[in-house]
């Protein structure tokens, strides 16, 4: 028996000023699957994964975490804070809001000194994830002073060095080059090779397919509009027109899956 | 080429300042007297000297003091010019406004020095009495030199501390200390903010540049500035919410742990004792 990492049922999130975040929201994640959530922009896709990792809780409905439910009362408690922490690691939109250690390296070893590893450990893990990104170099310089392709390293490093079972990425190849963007890509796929589970947040549809078995499309009413296959749900442009997704004059070619990177 | 309008490059020049006052820290890297030294060590000395240049009355020490922070500065490898500017360029806005009326006669009455005008009938005027002649007193002045003496020794001072003390270390040993663990954590997040903040003014000026093209009149920059202030205020206010969510997410507990660890060496005592004996004789020779 598999327990899901996320349950989700009748999940609404309203922000304090009265504003809606989501509304109704229902599914289920199995460990090792790899979710996209489509949507367009304010359709609440950050909402939704700030949402799983307990940083935001539900205004209604309620959301459950490997079995148990995600609960503010819950997450004060640091033994199971840190637990939780432990097993889920988040990638932020902005990169600017994630970097906030004054070197570097210290920024990597963040997450594995705070939950209480071993300083030895945490020195090798840190060596480890920066070298696994190739961004040794960077090790003794400041989070702010790098370029933005640089600075999404530098947070993924930090995941890494976590090694968390579960990833929450926030628009991980937004604002990159096109060399960087299949970089990170290549990077996801290689976590989905150790039997991660991935839920990403993204604009790009052919990324979508390269990485997802699962896609959800938010819809600009904050609703779930639907989930299934990529292959299936991307093919729909009538779904994906009524979510704004398309544009009327855009059209998919056969040739779609050759623009981006295979697995190898 | 047009000119560069005032209220930009003001504003540019003024983010510029503050961004090279709060993040040069490689400073913090060199390899100089003060980096080398135990940051408690060097908190606890600092705070002796700060509270010396605080309640003496008399300018030998506080010269003295100033003096040595200026040798200090040398020793740790940093540039005499980069220093005494960034302390000197401060002090006449934050005192001027406060010394130079404390020489008049009005506010410090005392022997005069110098005589700038004679009124015909003294003068009361709220306050304010004003006598029939308006001089420049031996006490006044005296007074305000000791006030920019005083300001400047201790904003060298703290200027020497932060330059030669990484932020996460100089955090770090305050905690030691056991400084209050709200203070830490408030100054922790001041860091960031400034730099969110620098960041999103910068941003806000590039994009106005990129958008508008030739000369705008100062009334409309005056407006769009105060407009873009308080658009700043909430993103900015936006931004540190969403720095503190990052926090959490990565395990943050309110306390922080670090790799390395202190050593008290030596070198630290020896600094220790040679600043206490420092105030001891100045304030001892100066009486
Ligand atoms: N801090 C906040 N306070 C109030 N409302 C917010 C806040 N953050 C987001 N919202 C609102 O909630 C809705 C969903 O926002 P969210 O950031 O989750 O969208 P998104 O799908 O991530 O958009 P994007 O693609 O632009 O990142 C939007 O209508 C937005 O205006
Ligand atoms: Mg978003």
């Amino acid at each position: 028996m598999n327990t899901p990492v996320f349950t989700v049922s009748d999940m609404s999130y309203t922000y304090p000023d009265g504003l809606t975040g989501l509304q109704e929201i229902n599914f289920t994640v199995m460990p090792g699957e790899n979710v996209v959530i489509l949507g367009v922009n304010g359709s609440g896709k950050s909402t939704l994964l700030k949402i799983m990792d307990g940083l935001y809780f539900p205004s209604a409905g309620k959301i459950n975490a490997f079995g148990e439910p995600l609960t503010e009362r819950r997450l004060q408690d640091d033994e199971y804070a840190f637990a939780f922490r432990r097993r889920v690691g988040f990638l932020f939109q902005d990169p600017d809001v994630q970097l906030f250690s004054p070197t570097v390296w210290q920024e990597v070893a963040f997450s594995p000194l705070q939950m209480g590893l071993p300083k030895k450990e945490v020195a090798e893990r840190a060596n480890e994830a920066l070298s696994a990104l190739a961004i040794e170099k960077l090790r003794d310089r400041i989070p702010y002073q790098l370029s933005e392709g640089e600075k999404k390293k530098v947070a993924l490093a930090s995941l890494l060095a976590l090694d968390p079972e579960v990833w929450l990425l926030d628009e991980p190849t937004a604002n990159l080059d096109p060399r960087t963007q299949d970089w990170v890509i290549e990077f996801l796929l290689s976590l989905t090779d150790k039997g991660k589970t991935l839920i990403v947040a993204i604009h790009e549809l052919e990324v979508a397919e390269v990485i997802a078995g699962q896609a959800y499309i938010l819809g600009e009413d904050h609703r779930l509009a639907a989930q299934g296959r990529p292959k299936e749900i991307l093919r729909d442009e009538e779904l994906l027109l009524r979510a704004n997704l398309l544009h009327r004059h855009r059209h998919f070619h056969a040739d779609l899956e050759h623009r981006h990177p295979h697995r190898h | 080429m047009h000119r560069k309008n005032f209220v930009a490059k003001t504003l540019t020049g003024l983010t510029e300042a503050v961004k090279r006052a709060v993040f040069a820290e490689h400073y913090a890297r060199l390899p100089g007297l003060l980096q080398g030294l135990d940051p408690r060590g060097k908190i606890l000395t600092f705070l002796a000297l700060l509270i010396a240049t605080a309640v003496t009355h008399r300018p030998e020490v506080l010269l003295g003091i100033y003096l040595l922070t200026v040798v200090l500065a040398l020793a740790s490898r940093i540039p005499l010019v980069f220093f005494t500017k960034r302390v000197w360029l401060f002090i006449p806005l934050f005192t001027g406004a406060i010394a130079l009326p404390a020489i008049f006669n009005f506010i410090t009455p005392g022997r005069p020095v110098f005589t700038l005008v004679t009124l015909a009938a003294p003068i009361n005027w709220g306050p304010f009495h004003f006598p029939g002649e308006i001089t420049i007193t031996e006490q006044g002045l005296r007074g305000a030199v000791i006030f920019i003496l005083r300001v400047a020794t201790s904003v060298s001072l703290s200027v020497l501390l932060i330059l030669t003390t990484e932020w996460a270390r100089l955090l770090r040993a305050l905690s030691a200390l056991h400084f209050p663990r709200v203070g830490i954590l408030i100054l922790g997040m001041t860091y960031r903010y400034i730099f969110l903040f620098i960041k999103v003014a910068e941003e806000m000026f590039l994009a106005r540049r990129s958008r508008i093209v030739g000369r705008t009149s100062t009334r409309e920059q005056q407006r769009w500035v105060s407009a873009r202030l308080g658009f700043m205020l909430n993103k900015s206010y936006n931004l540190s919410n969403e720095v503190y969510l990052a926090m959490l997410s990565r395990g943050w507990n309110g306390q922080a742990r670090f790799l390395d660890d202190f050593h008290f060496q030596w070198k630290d005592a020896a600094w220790v004792a040679f600043t206490f004996a420092f105030i001891f004789l100045i304030v001892f020779f100066a009486s």
